[in-house]
């Protein structure tokens, strides 16, 4: 009896085996889940499957010069990353604080002396694999997925340059590529408790629950020049309830305002704030994402932009077009991608609003 | 722009604002022009006063009682507004100040930054959906789900792609979990620097996520758990944001989630489709999920390898850090509120832990030199937020506050000067000490760290 049933279950096993076999070649290939899913077409799997790893499976076939990296990194990288990576001011900088001999040790020496005050990608990254796999999956910024693969190499080449990891004359692909050798490739490190749930934590708290310190001594607090760096909390909490927002846009009270709440300076309500107008379009239509009030980020500042055409006869409808069509050259390099999605009235409020200063 | 009206607060009539000499002048001549414009611009300025709220707003009048008792209300007397009016509803006008928002210079870039939740608002364990903290990395689309796919590849016996229609008639789970930015609190390792629990901690919210287990889909697949020890997980999104899985870690718990307290994801959370890994830092949560690799080694992508690493004092990057650890904060009352008044007091805030359920909440108010536990409401989930409360009756002396959670893995949360002294001051990631907040005699509280 019980060899029987084992024959026939191996025989049921025997038969799902044989759909499931069968029906791999077929729309819907499931024995558990009848008619959910398909199988994946090799061009299908070929077109997402991107990544590469560090032993370099998956990297495509290709190569890139430094001297062509620095023309692809002039048009297209430095306006955010600095002209030689060194950029701090929209991301942390690329290249830096690495050295030739951190290159023969293969562990960066400034991420132990601290003099290095930010950290650089060289410095951080110990696999070459995950620069190439960011730049062709991410960049740039604006336009991800817009490199070919030997755009990728030159990059990387001449990201590698900077650091002086190859000479200057390099020219990196995918037979190469495996030996580069990175600054901080031996400065990595999973011998830690967090990587699994049944880690072993490297630090733990005591449960003591009486009289567990001498004195208590406060360490750190914000200092007074930044109440208001967040804005006003008053704010930021609700105008009711046991728990008000500190008017931060004035000194601290002097006492309690008791149960009236009498001497709360800060009952402004921001119910009826409206988030709507033209600073709220240019955030919300993603133009903020490339022009800043002030400062040049990937396009240029709304100041800069007000200034140039201040007092020009027919620059609103000029702008207008060039908003809508998208354009390249007046600011450099990097093109104005085209939003046609805006409605001319959305255009002409965003397009006054920036000649106005964003006033 | 027209002036914020305070309708919470019952608002004094505006009286005396009429000189004696007016009164006397009118009595004597009677009105015309000039005396009316007088009246009118007497009273803007008496409205535009209340209107600021100049007017304390519990001052019961003198007399008979409370005002809000005695005179009938606009919302007793009149017909109010039909159902349906807000066809998807919102919360009242009164709470538009507890909004998701940025940390003024934190980022140059908003489409790579961070919107935080405001936990000092919050009740309960479940972040409201609007309210769920944003990360984007290249910022964020409404994708249109009935072009979205979910392709699975790698290390199984059938690629095999699923469209949302799919996925959606598996069999599906429904869990509450915990999401936690690996970053949260990382401002703060150096020294204090944000007022605020929606800046300090608000890189956390707690949802209740449906789909169908990872498992479930992995195994449809054919893929080769023995050999398939890791797995990317990769977003549909301009960074094309992947994150190495382990495996061993997640297989059990992991869902691959279209749901979001009982709606669909919302769009800033990765509509129509995210992957959910309980316990685990919240950048591997991956958003628009597109792709899931199975693979023998890890990836080494850009946020496990350049982004989301921790430095040691001895110059070691830690990767794949990727656990939350065991962690609590008193949430009410919290940095930049103010108190009213001497008194009872209900303290409330939030325990979590990566690896399991929290067991305890202790809470002093002496700068952690005295403890008592306190109360944890139901229910207490694993991987999940736990709300806590304690008594207090505040007697106007200043105190500092804090709480420490444990979990069942017996894992006690640490002060930040211990988490300092084993990893120094330069992690930004994993920051999960115990948080002080200093509660002064003029009733405002703010944020210190003690020790």
């Amino acid at each position: 009896m019980f060899k029987l049933d084992k024959l026939s279950v191996c025989l049921g096993f025997t038969a799902l085996v044989a759909i499931t076999a069968q029906s791999s070649f077929a729309q819907s290939g499931s024995a558990k889940f009848p008619g959910i899913g398909r199988v994946a077409t090799p061009a299908e799997v070929a077109a997402w499957d991107i990544d590469v790893r560090p032993d370099f499976k998956g990297l495509p076939k290709g190569s890139g010069s430094v001297e062509q990296g620095q023309v692809i990194w002039e048009a297209k990288c430095a306006s955010c990353h600095g002209t030689f990576g060194e950029s701090n001011e929209i991301f942390t900088p690329i290249a830096g604080g690495t050295t030739k001999d951190d290159v023969k040790t293969g562990r960066v020496a400034s991420l132990k002396d601290m003099k290095q005050p930010q950290r650089t990608t060289l410095m951080k990254v110990p696999t070459v694999s995950t620069l190439w796999d960011y730049i062709y999956r991410a960049m740039p910024w604006n336009a991800p997925r817009s490199l070919t693969p030997d755009d990728t190499y030159a990059l990387v080449a001449f990201i590698l340059s900077l650091g002086e990891i190859v000479p200057d004359d390099y020219v990196l692909s995918n037979t190469n590529i495996a030996e580069v050798k990175m600054p901080n490739r031996n400065g990595m490190t999973t011998k830690h408790g967090f990587w699994n749930v049944s880690g072993k934590p490297d630090v733990n708290g005591n449960a003591c629950m009486h009289n567990c310190v001498p004195f208590v001594q406060i360490g750190s607090t914000l200092p007074d020049f930044a109440r208001n760096a967040h804005d006003n909390i008053a704010e930021q909490n609700r105008m009711y309830g046991p728990y008000r927002g500190a008017d931060t846009t004035k000194p601290p009270i002097k006492e309690l305002p008791g149960l009236s709440g009498a001497g709360l300076a800060h009952a402004a309500d921001t119910h009826s704030a409206s988030s709507k107008g033209p600073a709220a379009l240019f955030k919300n239509e993603n133009c903020s994402a490339c022009h800043s009030p002030n400062a040049k980020l990937v396009g240029p500042s709304i100041a800069d932009i007000a200034k140039k055409y201040e007092g020009q006869s027919g620059a609103l409808d000029k702008l207008m077009v060039k908003v809508k069509a998208g354009g390249s050259g007046v600011w450099g390099a990097i093109p104005m991608p085209p939003q046609a999605q805006l409605s001319d009235e959305d255009r002409k409020t965003l397009v006054s609003w920036v000649l106005s200063g964003g006033k | 722009m027209e002036k914020p009206v305070n309708r919470a607060r019952l608002v004094k009539a505006p009286e005396h604002f009429i000189s004696q000499e007016l009164i006397a002048d009118i009595n004597s001549n009677g009105l015309d022009e000039k005396r009316r414009g007088f009246l009118r611009n007497g009273f803007m300025s008496a409205i535009s006063g209340a209107a600021v709220g100049l007017v304390a707003p519990y001052t019961m009048a003198a007399g008979e009682g409370d005002p809000a008792i005695l005179e009938k209300q606009e919302w007793q007397t009149t017909l109010g507004k039909n159902v349906a009016t807000m066809p998807y509803g919102v919360p009242s006008i009164y709470e538009s100040n507890l909004i998701r928002r940025e940390s003024p210079g934190l980022t140059r870039v908003s489409a790579a930054s961070v919107a935080f939740t405001p936990l000092q608002g919050l009740f309960g364990t479940i972040t409201p959906n609007g309210l769920h903290f944003e990360r984007h990395h290249q910022g964020w689309y409404n994708i249109n789900p009935e072009t979205h796919r979910l392709m699975v590849n790698g290390l199984v016996k059938n690629p095999r792609v699923f469209t949302m229609n799919d996925l959606m008639r598996l069999p599906s789970i429904s869990r509450t979990h915990f999401i936690e930015c690996g970053a949260n609190t990382g401002l703060e390792w150096g020294n204090v620097a944000v007022p605020t629990v929606q800046y300090t901690h608000g890189m956390l919210s707690c949802c209740e996520f449906t789909g169908v287990p990872l498992r479930v889909l992995l195994e449809e697949c054919g893929a080769d758990l023995k050999k398939g020890k890791f797995m990317l997980a990769e977003g549909g999104d301009g960074s094309g944001m992947t994150r190495t899985i382990n495996l061993e870690s997640c297989l059990n718990d992991a869902i691959v989630a279209w749901s979001m307290n009982g709606e669909m994801l919302r769009p800033e959370n990765g509509f129509p489709l995210r992957l959910v890994v309980p316990g685990v830092q919240g950048v591997s949560w991956v958003k628009w999920l597109r792709r899931l690799e199975v693979g023998d080694a890890p990836w080494n992508s850009k946020d496990e390898a350049v982004h989301y690493i921790e430095l040691m004092p001895n110059g070691d990057h830690r990767q794949y850090a990727s656990i939350q650890e065991c962690k609590s904060v008193i949430t009410t009352p919290s940095g930049g509120q103010q108190l009213l008044d001497k008194g009872f007091y209900n303290v409330s805030g939030m325990a979590w832990s990566g690896r399991g359920k929290i067991t305890r909440v202790d809470v002093s108010f002496d700068g952690g030199n005295n403890w008592r536990t306190a109360r944890l409401e139901t229910p207490v989930l694993t991987k999940s937020i736990t709300r806590f409360n304690i008594d207090w009756v505040w007697d106007g002396s200043p105190a500092i506050l804090q709480s420490r959670a444990m979990d069942d893995t017996g894992y006690i949360q640490p002060s930040i000067k211990t988490l300092r002294n084993v990893r120094g001051t330069r992690s930004i990631y994993h920051n999960n000490a115990i948080q002080s907040w200093k509660l002064d005699s003029n009733g405002e509280v703010s944020n210190v760290q003690v020790g």
